[in-house]
Parts: structure tokens; sequence; C-alpha cells
């Protein structure tokens, strides 16, 4: 008991595992597929072009491609990463559904509708445009999940996961059936529309798409406040209670720390699939349920996911690219497959 | 701060520390509890009162809206006086525990997590988890005689070991006063016993006030100090077992015949059930 007493106070280390360190690998994969990423391209650069051109030094091509292009898309695609791996653990926390992502809010659905809703009736094409639009179907649609999820939940705690899914789905069928009415009529903005949904990283228009970056810090705050809380809504909502907990405040905040940050993903990125939902249990693989040390490394699994699928994606079709949701559903597919073989996916 | 395992102090009075005044409480249309102009209960402080009666007839509700889980429709609960809706929800957990009928915990949680999650209401965003928290999770551990299981996940546990560990995450809640829904539940005779012995030592060595339901009118019999008996949302009598285990309840409340005799082991009332075959054979050989 001394020997415990001696431990300063602060977050508890959870029995049996090693979490710090778990994070410490993750931080270091992480920054091991950013590097990949700044350096394999259509053209590919030598460690020393790369040095040259994110110091300015090297020849004024190389420079260009390094700072406006690769810098940009990476930081785009660590961003886009972190928030869909935070999002999709707060979501499979908050549903205690292992096959829940944040899709489920509809964000996808909202974001798709109100992009095309800009580009064919208010003629917006601009990246720098269509962003705000996207964040704000993702925005909407969750908000209108939310409340028709609270209609049919408990009188006392808001909606339940049971509600929450149901409500989910209807809203997401719903937009997606309106968004394929409109791009059947008119051709630019389907072909805007399917290149989006297809889900992708793009060189030209990362610094656009950095845009969102304060949104997703705004969410990984909230994740973190909603993070100990998450921990006893896994108990259940009367145990939670029992402890003194707000579930209806809990549920609210932790949807909004979702809709920030999958609503920026998808505004940007487009429906980028499985990293939602993968990114999630391998990270609960490692850190075990507690959300303190499950969100950070979920996110950091997730950046290093869409990274890596990125890299791929711009190597195995060459010069071409292949689109980074398409590479993640390939790969992340079978991936996911033999993880489920493998050992029975966690119940929440 | 101090360790929430020390005695609190048990005065010999008979002050009330959970109170209902009309107390109605129902689902969608339908009042569950408490229907004739609402429900009046006092628990008095250091006591085990057990609530007993047949399915339906409210008993898990009136536990339920007691915990704050359910919001009545009319009256209130009164915690120390004070209405419980109007305290501050954290401030209720750190004088009221409560186990739920069926307690959900997710897959791969170790048992020593899961008790030190019981230490919620003492804690604040910034200040998650002290030397005293730990103090507090490895002695209720060894009180309950599950140090043993500290580091194992809790589905890897048996019904009665995993039940003994929910008691050990409200024992780190260290609340004086516990609500317990069907603690006995799923668990076999030997099992039951083992739980409900726990909670007596808890009543007795911790001085805890303890509320629960309970389905075995017998083992109600032996370890609560008070009965009380529902039928259809009210109160249909309570007191002491010998007082409130009589044929003439069982007729009322439980729509059984029934005979008492005393419990050979611990001088409380038993009841026997006279089935519908045995009555048949009593009728046939008069």
């Amino acid at each position: 008991m001394t020997a415990l007493a001696d431990r300063p106070a602060g977050t508890r280390v959870p029995r049996g595992r090693r979490p710090a360190l778990v994070v410490g690998i993750a931080v270091v994969a992480l920054l091991v597929a950013m590097v990949l990423s700044v350096v394999v391209g259509a053209a590919l650069l030598s460690p020393v072009q790369v040095w040259a051109g994110l110091t300015g030094t090297g020849a004024d091509q190389t420079v260009a491609i390094v700072q406006d292009l690769r810098v940009p898309r990476t930081l785009l695609g660590a961003l886009v990463g972190i928030a869909l791996g935070v999002a999709g653990a707060l979501m499979q926390g908050h549903t205690r559904n292992p096959l829940a992502d944040p899709g489920l809010l509809g964000v996808s659905a909202g974001a798709g509708f109100l992009l095309v809703v800009a580009i064919q009736f208010l003629g917006i094409t601009s990246l720098y445009g269509t962003v705000w639009f996207g964040f704000a179907g993702a925005g909407l649609a969750s908000v209108l999940v939310f409340a028709l999820a609270s209609l049919g939940g408990s009188r006392a705690g808001g909606p339940t996961p049971v509600t929450l899914a149901l409500a989910g789905v209807a809203v997401s069928e719903l937009l997606i059936a309106i968004t394929s009415a409109l791009v059947l009529r008119d051709t630019s903005s389907l072909d805007a529309y399917r290149f989006w949904s297809a889900g992708a990283l793009d060189d030209k228009d990362s610094l656009a798409s950095l845009q969102i970056a304060p949104f997703v810090l705004a969410g990984l705050v909230l994740a973190a406040i909603n993070a100990p809380g998450l921990n006893v809504l896994a108990l259940g909502e009367d145990t939670a209670r029992g402890l003194g907990h707000h579930v209806g405040r809990a549920r609210a905040l932790g949807i909004a720390a979702i809709t920030l940050l999958a609503g920026s993903a998808v505004a940007v990125a487009g429906p980028i699939s499985f990293v939602g939902l993968v990114a999630p249990h391998i990270a609960r693989f490692f850190t075990g349920p507690d959300h303190r040390w499950l969100l950070p490394v979920a996110g950091l699994g997730g950046a290093t996911l869409v990274l890596v699928a990125d890299v791929v994606g711009r190597l195995v079709v060459r010069p071409g690219e292949l689109q980074v949701g398409i590479v993640l559903a390939v790969v992340g597919a079978p991936f996911f497959i033999a993880l489920v073989r493998r050992r029975k996916l966690a119940r929440l | 701060m101090t360790t929430d395992l020390t005695r609190p102090d048990v005065g010999k009075t008979t002050r009330t520390r959970l109170r209902t005044e009309g107390l109605q409480v129902g689902y969608d249309d339908e009042l569950v509890v408490g229907a004739d102009g609402g429900l009046d209960l006092d628990v008095v402080e250091g006591t085990v009162t057990a609530v007993i009666g047949p399915n339906g007839c409210g008993k898990s509700t009136l536990l339920r809206a007691m915990a704050r889980l359910l919001a009545p429709r009319h009256g209130h609960v009164l915690l120390d006086g004070q209405r419980i809706d109007r305290m501050p929800s954290k401030q209720v957990a750190t004088v009221l525990g409560v186990l739920p009928q069926d307690p959900v915990a997710p897959e791969g949680l170790v048992v020593a997590d899961l008790v030190a999650r019981g230490r919620h209401p003492h804690q604040r965003w910034f200040r998650q988890w002290s030397p005293d928290d730990e103090a507090v999770v490895t002695e209720a551990l060894a009180w309950t005689g599950t140090s043993e299981f500290a580091d194992r996940p809790l589905e890897t546990l048996s019904g009665g070991q995993r039940q003994r560990v929910w008691i050990s995450m409200a024992l780190a809640q260290g609340t004086d006063v516990l609500l317990l829904d069907e603690p006995t539940t799923f668990l076999d005779l030997a099992h039951q016993v083992d739980v409900l012995d726990l909670v007596e030592r808890l009543h007795r060595e911790r001085g805890r006030t303890v509320v629960m339901v309970l389905h075995d009118l017998n083992l109600a019999a032996r370890y609560a100090d008070r009965l009380v008996a529902m039928h259809d949302g009210r109160i249909a009598c309570s007191g002491a077992p010998a007082d409130v285990l009589t044929e003439q309840t069982m007729r009322d409340v439980f729509g059984l015949e029934a005979k008492i005799v005393e419990d050979p082991v611990s001088g409380t009332p038993l009841v026997l059930p006279v089935g519908r075959r045995q009555r048949e054979r009593d009728d046939s050989d008069s």
C-alpha cells in the first residue's frame, strides 16, 4: 500500500497494460508514415532532395513539390485520419456497438447532400466554398439524428444506443436518396459528387482543405473532456447515473465532438470508409477499454492508416493515383476480416 | 480527504436517511408505483430493508426511483431531508450508491479497473486519480475477497465472483446508503447466501444502510431488519419479518397458500408454499 501511495496523483494506469508504451509506438508509426508520405509520390524524391525542399535550398521545382503539394497533403491526411479514428472510437463507445462508425450519425450523407446542393443550385465549385457546405451538411445531419434519437430515447437520459443507430440509418438513407436524385439531373455535380464520394486526398487542394484544422482541434478537446465519462457510460446508463454522471450531457458532448471531427474529415476527404471502424479496434487491442488511452491511440492509428493507404494509392497505378478511400476499402476489408477471425472483437 | 471505508458514525438514532413522499412513478401513461395517492416510505439509518412482492408489483421501479434513475410523476425522494432531484448528481453519488439488476461491463475490463470506476464521483476531470483512490480500491477488493482476481478480465469470472466485484465497486464508491436491485438473480443458492453475507457484513461492519429488492422470501427474512411487501404499486405491509411474513400476507400479496414456520437456523419466519398438488392431496385425505 505504501508503494501505491507514493504514486503521484494523476491518471490511473490500467492494470496489466503499458499504455504509455503503446502511445509511444503509435507516435513513431505515424512519424514514419508522414515521412513516407512526403518522400513517395508521382515524382520519387530522395530523402536528400526532400530535405532540400523542406528547407527551401533545393531546385525550385523540388521546393514547390515538397512545400506546396506533399507537406500539405501529408498534414491533411494525418488530420483526417486522427479525426476519423477518434470519432470512430467515440461513436463505438457511445453506442456500445462494435460495428458503429462515424457515418452512423449521418455525417457522410449530410455532407454529400449539401455539397451537391452547393454545386448544383449555388454554383459553388471551389473547394474553399464547398468544404463549408460539406461541413454544415454533416453538422445538420447529426443534429437531426440526435434530435430524432432523443425523441425515441429514454425519458431522462436522451438518446439510447439503439435509437441513435436507427435514427442514423433512417436519416442517412433519406439524404442519400435525395442526393442521388439531384446528381442524376446534373453532370457537373455528378462528377464532383462521384470524386468526393470515393474518398480522396488531393495534391492541389490540400491547402484549402486545411481550413478545417481548428474544427478538428476543437473536436479533439471535446473528446478529451468526454473520455472519463465514456468509461463510466461503458458500465451502462443506470450504473453511470448511480455514479453521479450526467448521461444526457455526456451524450451531447460526445455527439458534438463526433460531429466536429467526422464532419471536418468527411467534408474535405469524402466518406473514407473503414478508418473510423478499424482504427478503434486496432487501438483497443493494445490499450484495452480505457478511453483515456483508447482515444489517442485510435487517433494516431487512424492517421497512420490514412497516410499509408494514400502512399500505397500513389504507387500501385503510377503515374496515376488510386484514391485513398478505395485503397482503404480494398486493403482494409481483408485486414479487418483477418482481425475478426484471429481474435473475436471485443464486446462493448 | 478521509478514507471512505471507515465506519460512519452510526448513532442509535432513528434518523431517516431516505424517504419517499407521495411518490408516483410510471412508464408512459401507466403509473406503476403509487397509483392510489402516492407511496410513502422511510428508510432509517443503519438498517437493512428488503422490498418483496410478486412480479410486476413495482418493487424495482420503486428502487429505481429512489436511486433517481427514474423521475417521479408526482411526489419526491428525499435524501437526508433534501430533495434528491435538486441535489447535484455527483453529490448524491457520494452518499447514495446503486447496483442495477444486470450491470454491464466492456469486454477486457479487468476487475481492479472496474472497481476503480466506483471512484468516479470523487474525481474531477483534472484530478483523475489519487493515492487515496488507490488505497480505497485496494481495500475494497480485499474486503470482498476479490483481490486475487484484480488483474483478470471480468468476463472470465463466475457469476458469483462477478457480483462480489460489483459490490466492491459500490464499496469503493464509499456511500452510506446502498440500493441493490435483485443482487442475487442468476446465482445458485450457495452464491446467493455468499452475496447476502457480504451485504450483511457491509451493514454490520461498515454501518451501511441497505435497501434491496429480493425475490427469495426466506433469505429476505433472514438478512433484513425490515420487510416491505408491495402489491399493485403500493405497500401492502411493512415491518419486522415476523410481522410481515404471515399466512394472511402470503395470501393477499402473493396469492399463495403457505404455511409459516420458524426457521430452525435463524429463528426468522420460513415460508413453506402449499402447492395445488399438495392441496388436492389434503382435500382427498379429509
